[in-house]
């Protein structure tokens, strides 16, 4: 693949564009005041505009310049940032994605929100005259500019486009464009392709400087720009001619910074879109590398040159820092997982009739691309789930001493190598009754077994459970909570659930920072060599042979007063060879389970890359990948919760009969 | 009808050739050591690695029902590049003694025999004539996804002839 479909790049980008308004006007409905907010709405739509135009979406151009005008209003303080103005671009956010999509979309629907629109921003008291469009020229008088500007010579080859800026200055009000040639090369020096022109606008406008500003936003970082006021609203000619005769240099020599004059042109350009393939294609080298690295140092330990060890130290450490900074890279912010979610709470409290209050926490913490992308199915099930069992009617509530609105809190935060998201909600807490009544009923659990509370409540994530008395139309359809768990587990991440009654219940996933890098134990089993992964292992202890030997009947360790089962991997994977003298045990955690693993010898400590296995080993279970060694042999990385399973399932048969 | 010829790589599975196009051999190598998969069928029992990727090393052989001898200093790897589900994947083949690439003309093919094979006809492709010696072209589709069972067939000769 390319990678480089423009189409596509621009779909990504009015993804984001779309994501960042709607973000600004969730914001907005708090704080209508807040210019800053005003300000990154306008700016967000019109960048929206202006690259639909660019890449060829003409009707979402055409559709966003309504929305975007709405809000150039706004921003002048000509219309207050009103409820339901605002309401009205939320409403059209779903059209202009299906618009930036492709999708099919009814003309209708779009003429709707227009109207409705414009009916918002009428209501606003704002004069009719200048509803239309405020591009047009409205008055006759304002203040005449200066604008000089020049393009990088580059600038055509990288599709900027110099003609409809000068529209777009057009359409600000009265214009007269001079060209200035005096950079264009002997004809024999001519490359067609370089621009050497450069501009000078004399611009009689009632708008102010931020709206000439803004015709240059999207080209604003490699040009020349340089904007003066005439004292005089004169646009005579002869300030023209004196303007052009006057022995200035070209533009292009004397840069203004723009951006520096003016706040509200952000600094852009600083980050590059990349396709996410072409990182795991990158990380899979840096896999590479480090193995590489590590079979050289292994020769050069054995070497005398001291000149060879020493550059195997320097890329040692290159390696290393590589390797870190490909980690880095591929992290985003949590924000883009829960910036969706204001949306949803907004949505959810229309379908529930409930009041809910969203709390965002650590939206900063970072978590690698991929899980993110994974994370937002289970998280909407669970943040649903909160709104929909958790929460309860403003009634209830207030008849149970609580405030009207009910509280949604979602959390991230790092914690070593995993990141801890928690969803919590303040409402009425799981009814233990009622689910062990569902358990028993569905046969999850024998009538009147003994379970402990945490038991209890994790049945809810038990396949075949779902709690919903009536099955409502926001939960209790497509996916389950047994889904949630799966992929979080299949994320290697383990999930949790605490709840009090009437309190509310607080649900936490431990997620690991990325899925391609991974910290293990190494260990030997026989002849091969296996990685357990870190975040599961809890310690390590010997197996003494006075256990071993009467542990034949019962394989169980007690461990500080405590039982632990034991699985003996010799044995599970049938290695067919005699064990070591001094086996040691590796106790795994899964969450639940503590489970001991004998193995022959412990090798120490490995941080590798995973690799996955083909579909012929994929269906084994026990492995959830594989990983190259420093000396080129291929160790296995065991899959505990998967590994646990199978241990529990050969042991039912001994546990029935005992 | 024309010669039409296909290129092919020829290699020896316990005495018997077979014969796979050419077009999907990526490489042919030197043993490398292997890493047993617990718990993985015996056809597929060992992963290696191949320039920094983990690929699957298959045995022809037990699809064929031969015997499975020890290496010799012929026998070498054969890496292919062949759909798995979909996912175009590298696959090890072991081969008991790689021989040359030949071409294969379709005339000197034709669809195996129903009777007269101790092996599941649906594993083999085409056989090819050559010097009165025959070729097996596997239907490594068939193989693949019957993960090397030959159940279906219950043959009394288990042990090869030669």
């Amino acid at each position: 693949m390319s990678g480089l479909d423009p189409t596509e790049t621009f779909r990504q980008e009015a993804q984001e564009l779309l994501e960042q308004v709607e973000k600004g006007l969730l914001d907005l409905a708090h704080r209508p005041e807040d210019r800053d907010l005003i300000d990154a709405v306008f700016r967000g739509l019109h960048t929206l505009k202006g690259s639909g135009a660019m890449f060829g979406f003409d009707a979402l151009a055409a559709f966003t310049h309504h929305c975007e005008t709405a809000f150039d209003r706004v921003r002048k303080g000509e219309v207050p940032a009103s409820k339901r103005l605002i309401a009205c671009v939320l409403a059209a956010q779903d059209h202009m994605r299906a618009l930036a999509e492709g999708r099919p979309v009814e003309p209708a629907v779009g003429k709707a929100l227009l109207a409705d629109l414009h009916a918002a921003v009428e209501g606003g008291d704002a004069p009719a005259a200048a509803l239309a469009d405020p591009a047009a020229p409205v008055a006759p008088v304002g203040k005449t500019w200066k604008i000089r500007f020049s393009l990088p010579t580059d600038a055509l080859v990288n599709g900027a486009r110099p003609l409809p800026l000068l529209d777009e200055l057009r359409g600000l009000g009265d214009c007269r464009v001079q060209v200035l040639t005096d950079d264009v090369p002997a004809l024999g020096d001519l490359v067609p392709t370089e621009c050497h022109l450069a501009w000078e606008v004399l611009l009689t406008t009632t708008h102010g400087r931020d709206a000439i500003d803004d015709v240059f936003i999207f080209v604003i970082d490699d040009m020349t720009l340089e904007v003066e006021e005439l004292i005089e609203a004169s646009t005579d000619n002869a300030a023209l001619e004196g303007a052009t005769k006057a022995p200035s240099a070209p533009p292009s020599e004397k840069p203004v910074e723009a951006a520096a004059q003016d706040s509200r042109a952000v600094k852009t350009g600083e980050t590059v879109r990349v396709p996410a393939e072409r990182l795991d294609e990158m990380m899979d080298r840096v896999g590479e590398l480090v193995i590489a690295q590590s079979r050289l140092r292994q020769l050069a330990s054995s070497s005398l040159d001291t000149a060879l060890r020493a550059v195997a130290e320097e890329i040692e450490r290159l390696a290393a820092e590589m390797r870190d900074t490909m980690m880095v890279v591929r992290m985003v912010p949590v924000i883009q997982l829960f910036a969706r979610f204001r949306r949803l709470i907004h949505d959810l409290q229309n379908d529930t009739g409930k009041k809910i209050q969203l709390q965002i926490e650590g939206e900063t913490t970072e978590l690698d691309k991929t899980v993110i992308e994974r994370l937002a199915d289970p998280l909407v099930h669970l943040v649903r789930n909160a709104a929909d069992h958790g929460l309860e009617t403003p009634e209830e509530r207030a008849a149970a001493g609580k405030p009207e609105a009910g509280i949604i809190r979602l959390s991230a935060r790092q914690s070593g190598a995993e990141v801890l998201i928690t969803i919590a909600d303040d409402g009425r807490g799981v009814d233990r009754d009622r689910v062990r009544a569902k358990a028993e009923e569905n046969g999850l659990i024998a009538p009147g077994q003994v379970l402990t509370d945490n038991e209890l409540l994790n049945l809810i994530f038990a396949p075949g459970f779902s709690t919903a008395a009536t099955i409502t139309n926001l939960s209790g359809r497509g996916v389950g909570m047994d889904v949630v768990k799966k992929t979080i587990e299949g994320l290697r991440g383990a999930l949790d659930i605490t709840s009090n009654p009437g309190e509310g219940s607080v649900v936490s996933l431990r997620i690991p920072l990325t899925l391609a890098i991974i910290d293990g134990l190494l260990v030997r089993v026989g002849t091969s060599r296996f990685v357990i992964p870190l975040a599961n292992v809890e310690e390590c202890v010997e197996l003494s042979p006075a256990q071993d030997l009467r542990s034949t009947g019962r394989s169980l360790i007690t461990l500080r007063d405590e039982l632990v089962p034991f699985l003996r991997l010799r044995e599970q994977f049938n290695t067919g060879s005699a064990p070591d003298p001094h086996q040691k045990i590796v106790v795994v955690s899964t969450g639940q389970d503590r489970v001991g693993l004998v193995v022959d010898q412990i090798l120490g400590d490995h941080q590798t890359v995973i690799k996955p296995l083909s579909s012929f080993h994929a269906d084994i279970g026990a492995f959830s990948g594989a990983t190259i060694l420093g000396d080129g042999g291929v160790a296995l990385i065991l899959d505990i919760p998967a590994l646990v399973q199978l241990g529990q399932r050969h042991d039912a048969p001994m546990r029935v009969a005992g | 009808m024309t010669q039409h010829a296909i290129e092919a790589l020829t290699f020896d599975l316990q005495g018997e050739t077979f014969a796979l196009e050419a077009s999907l051999v990526r490489e042919v190598l030197d043993l490398l050591p292997e890493t047993e998969v617990p718990g993985a069928p015996p056809f597929v029992s060992a992963v290696i690695n191949f320039r920094g990727r983990i690929i699957p090393l298959v045995d022809l052989r037990l699809a064929f029902e031969m015997a499975c001898g020890d290496p010799t200093i012929d026998t070498r790897i054969v890496v292919i590049e062949h759909p798995l589900d979909g996912e175009p994947t590298l696959i090890g083949l072991r081969a008991d003694k790689v021989h040359e690439v030949t071409s294969i003309t379709q005339e000197s093919t034709e669809d195996a025999p129903r009777i007269g094979l101790r092996w599941r006809t649906d594993f083999i492709r085409r056989l090819a004539r050559r010097d009165g010696d025959l070729i097996v072209i596997p239907d490594l589709d068939q193989i693949f996804a019957a993960r090397g069972q030959t159940a279906s067939v219950t043959s009394l000769h288990s042990t090869p002839t030669r």
